[in-house]
């Protein structure tokens, strides 16, 4: 996956993308005034990790078939990835301003005619077999690359996930790598109460996964996880990522309120106060 | 061969051959696999029965057997797809349905090139019985944007609609059926999206019919000619694109349509012929012959085409009741006065 040439970010580097993701998410959806800032936090860490360290990805080739493919099978998280993507240059920052807007390209969810979204999501659940079907594509045309597909663990409810994990496994598709964003709320509150998904890893490793639970607002913690899956031969890989909710802003961890909805003005003051941005309401507007 | 044709599938049928239509879909994979190397086939472990196992056995390394798992196969089939692939994905019509949010979200949406076909389709199972009857199929892809929808009439007409699935781009949907079925069009026939064909002219009324029911309209004509009424039979395999052209002439130069399928009446040929008279200004009666709004029974095909009023005899009788104003609508159970639901359909 690592191109042994490309120059890596420092820890603290990527750690400053995390929150830079995270002013630029708020901003983005209180300017639409709606989204869902919660579960874009929580992927900050490792998207960021992933995007800048990892992948093999260019703007200026998006469709290059020997490519890593990226997959948000929790669509609605998209405005995290769309501020990793105008970052990387895949379309102008100037975009973010206009996101759910009529006319716009950043649509709601994530969207293939986004330059650099591999998919169209937003229903959840359809992610890993979407992916799956790529690695098969790369294995028929020996194309090189991974496939990463961000789950969220809430979604892990939907069944079409399990046949496609059985699909993973039974083609041994080593080139495929789940992420669960385990943030542990759903839209109706704690995904304990709502169907609990008990041990996750288990689950996986008994679908034929290799797995590994990571602290996932851990960078280091987080990169050598990445390195340590994609050593892994012969069978698909699943990182469990132990996340909050709204991480990186107090006021909205661990509350499933947050899961679907943009910031007021007060809290979006506090909020930006905590990230260490100066914003105002008048400058938004 | 013609701007805009498939071409057609060498196979050796001759007209009056009863050949099952899945036949048809099974040699045009094959085709298709053999001219195109972009070209995959998944199955949920029904590939016998759909006929992808010819496919199979031809090219296994482009094969995928997904078992009984068919929201993971209409996904994986788009994630194929969206890496240049053309996957041809099958299973019976009625648990391709299983997928319909999959193939609406994650294939439509994205114009992904991934073709299905349903084989088993309508009451033509038979013994099967009820879950196995799809009989909204093409009513429920139908109604999918970019969606291509064909139901072929014989083995003939399958065979090169598979090529024509190939061909334009975009997702399609094929119906096919289990049972032998006789060869209506020449070897060298060639399906084209958007096109009916007249196989009989008439000026008292036109039956436009797809799949089983081009043969009971046939032989619906037949009997009709020996009562004195001259009826047009049109096969229109192509529900969406629907030929508009013929369908609106048939209706202005004969007055009296009728259509004919192995579905529910609601959205399904009959719908989409209503549209378009309605949609074309064409002040024609029109009566839709299909299978009226409710569930059915197991039974032999002849049976069931009988008893729910999709056979050639059902279709003459409503040739002449329309003609002569003698049919009263409404059919539908849920329409008649007196219905609660959960009552048994009018015999």
């Amino acid at each position: 996956m690592a191109d042994p040439a490309r120059k890596l970010l420092t820890i603290p580097e990527l750690q400053e993308k995390a929150r830079l993701l995270r002013v630029e998410t708020l901003k983005m959806t209180f300017g639409a005034g709606s989204g869902h800032p919660g579960g874009s936090f929580s992927m900050a860490e490792f998207l960021v990790a992933l995007y800048h360290n990892r992948m093999n990805i260019s703007p200026q080739n998006p469709r290059d078939p020997d490519r890593d493919i990226f997959i948000l099978s929790k669509g609605h998280c998209a405005p995290g990835l769309y501020a990793i993507l105008g970052d990387l240059g895949f379309f102008p920052k100037s975009e973010f301003g206009k996101l759910r807007r009529f006319g716009s390209l950043l649509q709601g969810h994530a969207d293939r005619k986004i330059p650099g979204i591999e998919m169209s999501t937003g229903s959840l659940g359809m992610g890993l077999g979407y992916g799956n079907g790529c690695a098969l594509a790369k294995r028929i045309d020996g194309r090189a690359g991974r496939v990463i597909v961000v789950l969220g663990d809430g979604e892990l409810q939907e069944g079409n996930i399990w046949e496609s994990a059985l699909t993973s496994s039974h083609r041994k598709l080593d080139n495929v790598t789940v992420i669960v964003d385990a943030n542990k709320i759903q839209i109706d509150g704690w995904t304990k109460d709502v169907k609990d998904l008990g041990d996750i890893a288990a689950k996986f490793k008994a679908f034929g996964f290799w797995t590994k639970n990571v602290p996932g607002h851990d960078m280091k913690a987080i990169l050598e996880a990445f390195d340590e899956a994609d050593a892994v031969k012969g069978q698909p890989q699943c990182l469990v990522m132990d996340t909050q909710k709204g991480h990186g802003v107090s006021f909205m961890v661990g509350k499933p309120e947050f899961h679907g909805r943009a910031l007021t003005k007060d809290e979006m003051v506090k909020a930006m106060a905590e990230l260490g941005e100066k914003w105002t309401p008048e400058v938004a507007a | 061969m013609a701007a805009g044709s498939a071409g057609s599938v060498p196979h050796g049928w001759k007209l009056g051959d009863k050949v099952s239509i899945r036949d048809g879909y099974g040699k045009g994979l094959l085709e298709v696999g053999r001219t195109h190397a972009d070209v995959v086939a998944l199955d949920a472990d029904l590939a016998e029965s759909t006929r992808s196992h010819w496919f199979a056995k031809e090219y296994p390394h482009r094969f995928y057997q997904m078992g009984i798992s068919e929201q993971d196969m209409v996904v994986t089939a788009a994630g194929l797809a969206h890496m240049g692939k053309t996957p041809f994905a099958s299973s019976f019509a009625i648990f391709l349905q299983r997928g319909w949010e999959q193939v609406r979200n994650c294939v439509a949406r994205q114009k992904l090139n991934v073709k299905f076909c349903g084989s088993h389709g309508g009451l033509m199972t038979g013994q099967d019985g009820s879950s196995a009857h799809s009989l909204e199929d093409i009513g429920v892809f139908r109604t999918l944007p970019h969606m291509g929808v064909v139901a072929p009439c014989d083995a003939v007409e399958a065979a090169s609609a598979v090529l024509a699935m190939y061909l334009r781009p975009g997702p399609a949907y094929m119906r096919s059926t289990r049972a032998a079925a006789p060869v209506l069009f020449d070897s060298d026939y060639e399906f084209q999206w958007g096109k009916g064909h007249v196989l009989q002219d008439g000026s008292d009324a036109a039956i436009i019919a797809n799949g089983p029911q081009v043969q009971e309209a046939l032989i619906a004509a037949k009997d009709l000619k020996a009562k004195g009424l001259s009826v047009r039979v049109i096969a229109m395999a192509s529900v969406k694109p629907i030929d508009r052209t013929l369908i609106a002439k048939a209706g202005r130069e004969t007055g009296y349509v009728v259509s004919a399928e192995d579905h529910f009446i609601h959205n399904g040929l009959g719908s989409a012929v209503a549209e378009c008279l309605a949609g074309e200004g064409v002040a024609a009666k029109l009566w839709r012959v299909g299978v009226q709004d409710g569930f059915t029974q197991s039974g032999d095909p002849k049976d069931l085409y009988r008893h729910y009023g999709v056979d050639a005899q059902a279709i003459g009788q409503v040739v002449q009741g329309l003609r002569n104003n003698s049919l009263r609508a409404p059919l539908a159970p849920h329409d008649l006065p007196g219905y609660t639901p959960g009552s048994a359909p009018p015999a």
